[in-house]
């Protein structure tokens, strides 16, 4: 017999929280904490202007908007390695990678797009 | 499971049976309440909805159309005060969770209220801040970047309304029924889909009204 069998209030638990590790009092707040902070940063970079570069302030508000993402995920969603034997991880991954590929791929063809179809610029078409 | 039955049978059974067990993986078995995993997948196609949509306001969000600005439309306190609203919203949901975890069921209740109400003032502030922009002229027929922006937030927020109706239809059946398994897997569902709605909103805030207004 496996230990899940040798174990059935174990496996009760295990069954009612669906795989997931359980929740605590402590992980909802540092999660919170940890968001409250990022969500503040942001807006006060934006709002008082405090880099000069809008390259600079929209790059970083991204990579702390993807971090605020990683930390919803971990502390709120639950998000780990061995939740549903690993497959919730391997649909993330996949998403992302789907996403990332959406949104790059959009972004930079119809940059390109614009750049290369502006009317000023139709008449060295036949140069190139 | 049957695999598993026949292996310690058979291990227990005879001696030379060692062999035989090379044929079945040692692993833990598949996930057996899969309703939590098919949400998540569910939740991964939503994820590529408002992908398409990031993207479609990543390309259209500068196309003005000679009309109003993100700088000069948008109003970053009211959507610092919407941010907070979702995201207290959030952690009451976790105590909502934490509280069914230790099978109180009015403490479950009642953070589920908190939450809604929450949830209710975003969509209040959200609808306030579209009638403004359409009283203003900027409805979504005034420029692409007005349609892209009304699109993506308009579907988060249609989001939020149905994670409401989801809400109160789930106050219902734990007042009727208690903390019983089903009504536990349903508020797990619930929450993962409330945190889900959180983390797009980031996106939200991020890409669509804070780098909307950089100059």
């Amino acid at each position: 017999m496996s230990k899940d069998h040798i174990m059935p209030g174990h496996d009760a638990a295990h069954a009612e929280e669906g795989g997931h590790a359980p929740s605590t009092f402590r992980g909802y707040m540092t999660g919170f904490v940890l968001s409250v902070i990022l969500t503040a940063i942001p807006f006060w970079l934006v709002m008082d202007g405090v880099l000069a570069s809008s390259g600079a302030t929209a790059l970083t508000i991204l990579v702390i908007g993807a971090v605020q993402m990683v930390v919803h995920m971990v502390y709120f969603l639950h998000m780990n390695s061995r939740s549903e034997g690993g497959w919730t991880l391997l649909a993330l991954i996949f998403t992302v990678i789907i996403v990332a590929i959406a949104l790059a791929g959009s972004l930079w063809v119809m940059y390109h797009l614009n750049v290369n179809m502006m009317p000023g610029h139709l008449h060295d078409m036949p140069s190139m | 499971m049957s695999d598993t039955r026949i292996l310690h049978a058979s291990a227990a059974g005879g001696s030379a049976s060692a062999d035989d067990s090379r044929f079945i993986v040692r692993e833990p078995h598949h996930p057996e309440n899969g309703t939590l995993l098919g949400f998540w997948i569910y939740l991964m196609s939503d994820c590529l909805i408002f992908a398409c949509l990031f993207a479609v306001y990543g390309v259209q969000g500068r196309a003005y159309a000679g009309g109003p600005t993100g700088a000069e439309l948008f109003d970053l306190k009211l959507v610092a005060v919407n941010t907070a609203m979702l995201l207290l919203s959030s952690i009451t949901y976790g105590f909502a969770m934490l509280e069914a975890q230790r099978a109180r069921l009015s403490g479950t209740l009642v953070w589920l209220v908190v939450t809604g109400m929450f949830g209710l003032a975003f969509l209040g502030l959200e609808l306030y801040e579209f009638h403004h922009l359409v009283e203003h002229g900027a409805g979504p027929w005034r420029s692409a970047f007005l349609s892209s922006f009304f699109t993506l937030v308009g579907t988060h927020g249609l989001h939020v309304t149905f994670g409401i109706v989801w809400l109160v239809t789930l106050l219902f059946q734990l007042g009727r029924h208690g903390l019983i398994p089903e009504n536990r897997r349903r508020l797990m569902c619930l929450s993962m889909f409330w945190h889900f709605l959180d983390v797009v909103w980031i996106g939200v805030f991020t890409f669509v009204y804070l780098m909307g207004v950089l100059p």
